[in-house]
């Protein structure tokens, strides 16, 4: 079903998370500018680096699964490459973002060539390695980005970008670079594809619509999913002229997303529990679970003496209801991917404000559950 | 509680809880800074529609809602010159000692007779829905603190009175 973790004592909020190829090492950033590498010896996890390059808040950490680097950005306006020595250790190379704001989140592509950084200076730099040189260089993808970049997600074919910003809108772009890549094939999103080219942008809502806290590439990179501020979870297809389909929910503001199969997506987000959504054969999205399923426990009703016993205490006589009948105690802020890939994802992890992190079981939790049909 | 408090308090407290989804965001505007939206009002995208919730024309709450701050203004019922009084200097007695309730703004918006700013390092070190509980608690207790003040000092007055026109 689920399983809870706790890294040694940190109680602060879990900005982000990216596991290691086999998911034995995570790294993750307790809210400060560190980033700690873990590994798991059954149920405990063992510190095993704690990298601390960065002076301010760590925004954004991928691994790379293949060639084992990490990237990490912060709200210093750095980002750095870790690769492992041969002692095990990391070490970092800075790279040039040229950017003045927060980097707020980083991704590899698919290809792990090249990653792209959002910021809070109205850019995306999209990073590759120059030999020559020996160092990392970027190229700055700006028009027409009004805001900061909130969340980005490459699509499978290493060339397009989809970036979700402030100003309420999702924008895909091309991040071709052509000293590193040969021309690309014509997608569904267009067959231009200079470096900085905007394929689509879709506005959150007609009117406004709040700001895009996470976006997603469908598994064949044909259909983009987003959450916004305004509580709602959107489709737009390229396969489908660009149609948009948006449905409002009764939850609060869902923080990320991301596709678990051709037609399914997790959202989790304030209301503290993951939400399972699928897609229906006429492309409207529909509700389909809540993936949390524990229970409130009964307090056995007010008695007296509890109520004296509260009124003393807090001077008030409400029932003792501190904690939160879910299993993350506050907003889950990142949705990575376990096992599996975004076609047929069998667990995945979230973490959050309240310090924890779950894993989250596809597999057990279709069996637990009446009814519920992961597809 | 009276028939209107209970759904006064109930659209606050809902109000609260979807103002109350918070954010970590750095500034756009200043190089290394975070500051609270709400205040500094630099970008309008990054601010969300203000909401007024009133009772009646005296009692009304303001909430201001950005992407990484919340503001919540209260205006507390004040029928005549004591609780006017009163209200005042209990405020004021707060707010002077506003580090020490975290959440507290050291001065009221205007129109208004306290202001809490709530951002989301405060959302992240405490529960949200504990927040809320705390904003509505003390929506209701300080009507009544100031009510209760209000009979005290008239009992006093009378003592005094009374003691003072015994001489005659």
């Amino acid at each position: 079903m689920a399983e809870q973790h706790r890294f040694g004592n940190i109680v602060t909020p879990i900005t982000c998370h990216a596991w290691n190829k086999d998911r034995t090492q995570i790294a993750m950033s307790p809210n400060n500018n560190e980033v700690h590498i873990y590994k798991r010896t059954g149920l405990d996890w063992k510190l095993l680096d704690v990298l601390n390059q960065h002076d301010l808040r760590v925004m954004g950490i991928d691994w790379a699964p293949n060639t084992n680097r990490i990237v990490t950005c912060a709200v210093d306006r750095n980002a750095y490459v870790w690769t492992q020595g041969e002692d095990m250790k990391w070490k970092p190379t800075l790279v040039l973002l040229r950017i003045n704001r927060a980097a707020t989140c980083v991704k590899w592509s698919p290809n792990e060539n090249k990653f792209a950084v959002g910021s809070g200076a109205r850019l995306i730099s999209v990073c590759y390695f120059e030999s020559e040189n020996d160092w990392w260089v970027s190229k700055h993808i700006k028009k027409p980005i009004r805001s900061t970049i909130t969340a980005i997600d490459w699509h499978p074919n290493n060339i397009l970008l989809v970036a979700g910003s402030a100003d309420f809108k999702v924008r895909v772009f091309s991040a071709y670079i052509k000293d590193i890549e040969k021309t690309p094939d014509a997608t569904a999103w267009g067959s231009k594809m200079s470096l900085g080219n905007l394929m689509a942008e879709f506005p959150n809502s007609p009117c406004g619509g709040g700001w895009v806290h996470s976006v997603s590439f469908s598994p064949d990179g044909n259909k983009v999913c987003w959450v916004a501020h305004d509580s709602t979870i959107n489709i737009a297809d390229a396969t489908n002229g660009n149609v948009t389909y948006k449905l409002r929910t009764e939850f609060l503001p869902f923080l990320s997303c991301t596709w678990i199969t051709g037609n399914s997506i997790i959202a989790a987000g304030h209301s503290c529990i993951p939400i399972l959504y699928t897609l229906s054969s006429n492309g409207q999205l529909v509700f389909n679970a809540k993936l949390d399923t524990s229970l409130k426990k009964e307090i056995g009703g007010i008695s007296a003496m509890r109520k004296f016993q509260s009124l003393d205490k807090q001077a008030r006589t409400e029932s003792n209801d501190t904690n939160l009948d879910s299993i993350h105690q506050n907003a889950i802020t990142s949705v990575v991917l376990y096992s599996g890939t975004k076609e047929n994802t069998t667990k995945f992890s979230t973490s959050g404000l309240d310090g924890q992190m779950v894993i989250w079981d596809l597999v057990s939790l279709e069996k637990s559950m009446q009814g519920l049909k992961i597809a | 509680m009276s028939a209107t408090l209970k759904p006064y308090l109930m659209a606050v407290r809902h109000t609260l809880t979807a103002a109350m989804c918070l954010d970590n965001f750095s500034s756009q505007v200043v190089e290394r800074h975070n500051k609270p939206e709400v205040e500094v009002r630099s970008n309008k995208e990054l601010l969300l529609t203000p909401v007024i919730i009133s009772r009646n024309e005296k009692e009304r709450v303001f909430i201001e809602s950005s992407i990484n701050s919340v503001r919540i203004s209260i205006a507390v019922k004040q029928a005549d010159e004591i609780e006017k009084i009163l209200c005042k200097k209990f405020m004021r007695f707060m707010m002077m000692r506003a580090e020490n309730f975290f959440v507290l703004r050291r001065k009221p918006i205007e129109g208004f007779d306290i202001s809490f700013l709530i951002t989301n390092f405060h959302t992240e070190q405490m529960y949200k829905h504990k927040l809320v509980d705390f904003v509505i608690h003390f929506m209701e207790e300080i009507d009544k603190e100031i009510s209760e003040m209000k009979l005290a000092v008239n009992a006093r007055a009378r003592i005094v009175s009374e003691e003072f026109l015994k001489r005659f």
